[in-house]
């Protein structure tokens, strides 16, 4: 569960966020879209605490995240994974070793790890690949492993932040599949994405951010509001994480 | 917690392992600074022992007689100074006595001093004063007195040298603090270009939720890693150039220096100690210094 109230944040020149309100219950699956600098990118920095809001509160599951003390930082990301376009998988660690290392981070044992290391890759579809190393995989098998790595720990939340940009068609679905399973299981999912045609037929609710503000937020189409905007496959948007926005 | 330790061990030998020519360079510089260190621990700790040996050689006023002062004067003489202030003991040293110890001080080159024809040295009473204080009462008393010929006492000297020994302490300690700032920030720099090489690593870490202790862990123990290795080294180095030159140099010059040489496996335990002391704190600091920056966020 995420609960914006209010919430307020501005840069030096620009309006990140203004005055936004908004609740994402427990096991919902949202789209966050909008143009580039709208203001996306500032809502996910604010949920993981990457900045602080100006003003106004935000809640993820019972965690205040605005008043959390630095320490707690970590504990509050646990409950959260999160999936990027570009993957960001360590090149020298095998698939394996790729998911073992956020098992690690929580101090599990090598023998756990061991044991559910396989079990989420098969969960993801690659159940066969944990020895190779990502650069011997194609890119959907890779988003794959990076969503295992992301759901490992059990999150409560998964934050896909254009989880499709770098993939076709084709396996731009198989992974939309797969993050629909995972949110069957219960888990809450904000994918932040640009791909038209996913928003339309996935038929979710759609959160639409521009300047700062919830411009639009019910479940339904992408919107022609947002037509300007390239379909599916968006090279070098570079994600809501890329140092260009904002 | 002990999950953490045993991976933050095993990640750090990995990452020295992996950056074998940086962590080279690293265990090199440490290695020359300790080096450096050591040659001041050597000097300062030789220097003073040095400076103890003879300040108690300088407690003694030598009050050397007239050769035409009997032994029974010299006895009346040597009563006196018994009564002053400040005086612990008093000896009666003979001519031949004097040669004969200065002999045994020079232990197997005592053989040299046989070629003296007569025995140029006088009949002496040995004043040993409490403290240096006193020293001058000894002094003033003993000018007023029948049958001396002559009184050595080393005050100027003593205060001379003490002087000298504070001056390259201070120095030294001065010198050693800049030594250890600059491998400081040469192993921070180090750790730097593998944090860095290793960001990417670090960033997902951050977001997988790992605590900025569980991420600086490793880097920490590589510092650490690399701080032993270096002081290894610079204890070998100088244990063995110490003893092969304490060995080559011979015991007989400190003898005739009157200065005795601080031992080989004392020097040996306390650079032990002192290297690994620095060489560790030198790589923890570093490494801490390293990841500040990094982990701010």
């Amino acid at each position: 569960m995420i609960i914006f109230d209010k919430v307020t944040k501005y840069y030096k020149k620009n309006v990140g966020l203004e005055n936004v309100s908004i609740t994402i219950d427990k096991g919902d699956f949202v789209f966050l879209v909008g143009p580039s600098g709208a203001g996306k990118s500032t809502f996910i920095k604010l949920i993981l605490k990457e900045i602080e809001a100006d003003s106004g509160t935000i809640r993820v599951n019972e965690t205040e995240v605005t008043t959390l003390s630095n320490r707690k930082i970590p504990i509050l990301r646990r409950s959260i994974g999160i999936v990027f376009q570009d993957f960001r998988l360590l090149p020298k660690k095998t698939v394996a070793e790729n998911v073992g290392f956020a098992m690690e981070i929580i101090h599990k044992s090598q023998r756990t790890i061991k044991r559910q290391v396989p079990q989420i890759l098969s969960l993801v579809g690659i159940g066969t690949k944990g020895n190779k190393y990502p650069d011997e995989l194609s890119a959907g098998e890779q988003q794959r492993v990076a969503i295992a790595r992301a759901i490992v720990n059990n999150p409560t939340v998964l934050i896909a932040d254009e989880p499709t940009g770098n993939l076709d068609p084709d396996t731009a679905w198989e992974i939309m599949n797969l993050l629909e399973q995972i949110n069957l299981r219960g888990t809450t999912i904000v994918m932040v994405t640009h791909a038209k045609d996913i928003v339309d037929r996935m038929n979710k609710r759609v959160i639409v951010i521009d300047k700062g503000h919830i411009v639009r937020d019910n479940v339904g189409a992408y919107g022609p509001e947002l037509y300007e905007e390239p379909c599916l496959v968006t090279p070098f948007e570079g994600g809501v994480f890329s140092e260009d926005v904002e | 917690m002990l999950n953490s330790m045993i991976y933050s061990i095993k990640q750090a030998f990995i990452q020295v392992f992996r950056n074998r020519a940086m962590s080279l360079a690293s265990i090199f510089s440490i290695t020359a600074m300790l080096l450096i260190l050591g040659l001041f621990f050597i000097a300062v700790v030789n220097i003073n022992m040095a400076t103890e040996a003879s300040k108690k050689d300088y407690e003694t006023v030598q009050v050397y007689l007239l050769d035409e002062t009997t032994f029974e004067d010299s006895q009346l003489v040597k009563d006196e100074f018994d009564g002053l202030e400040g005086v612990e003991s008093t000896e009666y040293l003979n001519k031949d006595a004097a040669l004969a110890k200065w002999k045994s001080k020079w232990g197997e080159s005592g053989y040299l001093l046989d070629s003296l024809s007569n025995n140029p040295l006088p009949n002496s009473i040995l004043v040993t004063v409490s403290e240096l204080e006193a020293a001058d009462k000894v002094v003033k008393t003993a000018k007023t007195m029948d049958g001396i010929e002559d009184i050595k006492y080393y005050k100027d000297t003593v205060e001379k040298l003490l002087k000298i020994t504070n001056f390259i302490q201070i120095s030294a300690l001065i010198i050693m603090a800049f030594l250890i700032i600059v491998s400081v920030v040469v192993v921070s720099n180090t750790i730097k270009l593998t944090v860095l090489a290793r960001s990417r690593e670090i960033h997902m870490m951050k977001y997988v939720g790992a605590t900025n202790w569980f991420i600086r862990g490793p880097f920490l123990v590589e510092g650490i890693l690399i701080g032993i290795i270096s002081a290894l080294i610079s204890v070998g180095i100088i244990a063995f150039s110490y003893s092969k030159i304490s060995e080559m140099i011979g015991q007989d010059v400190f003898i005739i220096l009157s200065t005795p040489i601080v031992s080989v496996s004392f020097m040996t335990m306390n650079l032990v100690i002192i290297f690994l002391a620095v060489g560790v704190s030198i790589g923890a600091c570093g490494s801490i210094i390293s990841m500040r920056r990094f982990l701010d966020t």
